[in-house]
């Protein structure tokens, strides 16, 4: 197992390669000039020449990546071209309310979802399967957006629950932080929630009909127990699966979520450094993007052997 | 009943009163004395000479302090400047600073760090560079004193100095100001009402000021961003919400106090919400721009560009862009309306009926055989995306004008509009985008009508009389002849059509009355002081 998982660890060194090659290429060869931006509309022209000469953004492109690659080497991911902040200050600043909201989504969308499929592949083809599948048809097809629009309108604004908008720290406690944090783990959680909860239905129901599980209802043991101890176990890996590629598209899903609710998180600092072509940003995002997204696979693939003990590496 | 089911029942009983408790308890009330306000855009820049985004200008005004201000009518009053002295050739001025000027590190305010500051200025404000090629020299005279010398008696001086809206001259440390304009500053210490907490600044979501007590305000009573500064909170936040709908949301359910510029879409909700008022001042607001490359065909031909004014309807973009009648003005003047140089002499064309064959004719006099015109489109601007809609629509309309719509974000076309080459080559002929009126209000500000060619804004007009004009009007002795003179450059700027402006419309802001007391409307941007919280 050791050896696995430094063989995957190595492994990210050239993954990691290209997509810093890859993320370098594109931004630099798509339109769009962050001194024009930085200079403002009313600028004239040689003020702009003289934000792009001072940015080193005239400076050959090979020669922009030599200094940005050193500089990666070295692990500095470079500086705002805009607030003059190390890129690594500015994640630091936006990286509690992400994981606090990504954390909160993951925790809410198993515990309701994996009951929700669970029960549909118990009863299934009855009115209880039908009314959960149709909660995750209705979970897919709403945009998150709007979900966090009806949120906020009815427990911010008609009900005065809780705060429109806004993350407050932990440090300010736990309440304040679960008060700020509710309404978007609920936008958010529901394509998640839908995601499981079809997942867990399909992986159950083809467990379900298994042999062993007939036998251990003839043998006479509980149907909680068969469901959750020999069922939902052996239905476990794709349903980890499900989770672990969730966990990516709730980085998509936290851009939207964190601009309706002003949740000040990875997502919106990377969405404001494409709008206003921030360079070292989106650069430092996308790689601490891609090295989540290696470290959760790899988690996940390590996690399918206390699911399935047949699993070996 | 079991003791265990008791237990059970107990333990679901508290939790549910500990969680209702909770969610019934409501959203914290605002702080005594904290002011959290929504501009229009998060304060990402903290050097207000490195750009000319407004927001800089906003973040400058609440940390820095000016030598001079303009007041509610936008008339120039004296601000860090206690008196001061023109010679009868009016080449040599000599100020004073007044009493009690310091920086937010207890260090007073010198001579000194005004000189450099307004070099560092100049450098990179279109304004202040023209005042600097008529100095002859701007020294510190003792630590309270400097005197500016021109070479002409150029009659602007003053109102630069108080300038507002972008690129304000502020007064920095000498430290800071004898940075390269061209790099942003490190540290952010003014002598303004308020210091800025950079410890708790989260660029993109937050910035923080507290009120400076060692400001001594004017003795006169506050008018726009002249007289006295009277802090009257403790603390102002800038809460940065990027959704027009949550920012409206978050006013109407009383977490923020203050919103600039909320969406229009958004008005009718925010009137009908009880504690909540929109205001607006008259001048405060935005002129479209259809800018015009004046370097390639069609448009290199100025009968090409006076054509346009017979296609293009300057009613038509008022409903699209600000669909709020109180917040519209059909105007017609180069400089904006509502404003002391309004003036739309010249505009006989455009504001006549349309008239596409006259167009036409004046479009084959200036050789267009069918070429494609290519039009930026910046499909992801509140009020660019409509009005290049609407634009394109009159234009397609003409039938005969041959359209390459390119649709991008606003990023590439602020990109995009730099390149000089032929349209086929990476280059473009119209793009769309606006000013704010208070910086059209003076021909010298108003960079975008300059025709200096080369050194011109992006579309590059070039015209000679135009520019002795300027010149003219910058060294009038009084308002009555730059009058004159505003309606020879409006003349002249509907003859060469530098570019096309189309609809005015005003910003308003919104905030809680019910909280709130001193908000002032301004005609340009806001400020924070004089505003008490209940």
């Amino acid at each position: 197992m050791t050896a696995y998982i430094i063989r995957r660890l190595l492994a990210t060194i050239p993954v990691m390669v290209v997509v810093a090659i890859f993320v370098f290429l594109l931004l630099h060869l798509t339109p769009g000039d962050p001194a024009a931006v930085i200079a403002g509309d009313d600028a004239t022209p040689e003020a702009v020449d003289g934000i792009r000469t001072k940015l080193g953004l005239d400076q050959p492109i090979h020669v922009q990546f030599g200094i940005y690659a050193a500089n990666l080497l070295r692990g500095d991911l470079g500086t705002s071209i805009f607030s003059n902040l190390p890129v690594l200050t500015l994640v630091k600043q936006r990286l509690e309310p992400t994981l606090v909201l990504a954390a909160s989504t993951l925790v809410m969308a198993v515990l309701l979802a994996i009951p929700m499929g669970v029960l549909a592949a118990w009863k299934a083809r009855t009115f209880i399967d039908r009314l959960v599948m149709g909660f995750s048809v209705l979970g897919f097809a709403v945009p998150g957006f709007l979900v966090g629009y009806l949120l906020i309108y009815v427990f911010a604004i008609e009900l005065k629950w809780l705060p429109v908008q806004g993350y407050r720290p932990l440090s300010q406690g736990i309440d304040q932080t679960a008060r700020s944090i509710i309404l978007p783990a609920l936008a958010l959680s529901m394509a998640y929630m839908a995601l499981i909860a079809r997942m867990t239905r399909a992986s159950m129901l083809d467990v379900l009909s298994q042999d062993y599980i007939r036998t251990a209802k003839a043998k006479g043991v509980a149907t909680l127990i068969v469901l959750l101890r020999h069922a939902l176990k052996n239905a476990a890996v794709p349903i980890v699966t499900v989770i672990g590629i969730g966990l990516t598209l709730l980085i998509s899903g936290v851009v939207i979520t964190e601009t309706v609710f002003n949740i000040p998180g990875l997502g919106r600092l990377t969405v404001d450094a494409i709008l206003k072509r921030d360079y070292p940003i989106i650069q430092g995002l996308i790689i601490l993007f891609a090295g989540a997204k290696v470290l959760v696979n790899l988690l996940i693939d390590i996690s399918y052997v206390f699911f399935d003990p047949r699993i070996r590496y | 009943m079991s003791t265990r089911s008791l237990n059970s029942k107990l333990l679901l009983s508290t939790a549910a009163l500990i969680v209702g408790g909770w969610l019934g308890s409501g959203p914290a009330l605002a702080q005594d004395k904290v002011l959290r306000a929504v501009m229009h855009a998060d304060v990402r820049t903290l050097d207000p000479f490195w750009t000319t985004q407004t927001i800089a200008g906003i973040h400058g005004l609440m940390v820095y302090d000016t030598l001079f201000s303009s007041d509610i009518n936008l008339d120039p009053k004296p601000q860090m400047v206690d008196t001061w002295t023109v010679s009868n050739d009016r080449k040599i001025y000599t100020f004073k600073l007044r009493d009690g000027l310091k920086f937010h590190d207890g260090t007073a305010v010198t001579s000194k760090d005004v000189v450099a500051s307004m070099n560092r200025w100049a450098k990179r404000d279109g304004a202040g560079k023209q005042l600097m090629g008529f100095t002859a020299s701007l020294v510190a005279r003792d630590a309270k004193t400097f005197v500016w010398t021109l070479t002409e008696p150029y009659g602007l001086l003053i109102d630069i100095l108080a300038k507002t809206g972008t690129s304000i001259p502020f007064v920095m440390r000498e430290k800071e100001a004898l940075v390269d304009p061209m790099q942003q500053i490190q540290e952010v210490v003014g002598s303004g009402p308020f210091s800025f907490k950079r410890d708790e600044w989260v660029p993109g979501s937050k910035a923080v000021y507290v009120k400076f007590k060692d400001y001594v305000p004017r003795k006169e009573p506050a008018s726009g961003h002249a007289g006295g500064k009277v802090v009257k909170v403790d603390r102002v936040e800038f809460i940065w919400i990027a959704d027009p709908q949550t920012a409206q949301a978050a006013l109407a359910a009383g977490e923020i106090d203050y919103l600039e510029n909320p969406s229009i879409d958004f008005l009718p909700a925010l009137r009908s919400t009880a504690g909540v008022k929109v205001e607006v001042h008259p001048a405060a607001g935005t002129m479209g721009i259809i800018q015009l490359n004046h370097l390639h065909p069609p448009f290199n031909n100025v009968k090409a560009r006076q054509a346009m004014l017979y296609l293009l309807s300057n009613a038509d973009y008022l409903n699209t862009v600000s669909a709020d009648k109180a917040l519209q003005t059909l105007c017609f003047s180069y400089f904006g309306c509502n404003v002391s140089m309004e003036t739309d002499a010249g505009s006989e064309p455009y504001k006549g009926a349309k008239d596409p064959a006259k167009a036409e004719q004046l479009f084959k006099e200036a050789g267009y055989k069918g070429e494609p015109i290519t039009i930026l489109h910046a499909t992801d601007h509140q009020y660019i995306n409509p009005a290049n809609l609407v634009m394109i629509q009159q234009l397609r309309k003409s039938g005969f004008l041959k359209l390459d719509v390119q649709a991008m974000d606003w990023g590439s076309v602020v990109s995009r509009r730099a390149k000089k080459e032929a349209p086929a080559q990476g280059g473009w002929n119209i793009f769309i985008t606006g000013t704010t009126v208070l910086t059209s209000s003076s021909p010298v500000t108003h960079t975008s009508i300059g025709m200096g060619c080369d050194k011109a804004w992006f579309g590059w007009p070039c015209d000679k009389r135009f520019e002795d004009l300027r010149k003219e009007w910058a060294f009038a002795p009084d308002l009555a002849t730059r009058k004159k003179l505003a309606v020879e450059l409006s003349k002249r700027a509907y003859d060469q059509v530098p570019y096309i402006s189309f609809a005015q419309w005003r910003n308003p802001v919104a905030y809680r009355s019910d909280r709130l007391s001193g908000v002032q409307t301004m005609p340009s941007i806001p400020a924070m002081w004089n505003i008490e919280k209940k």
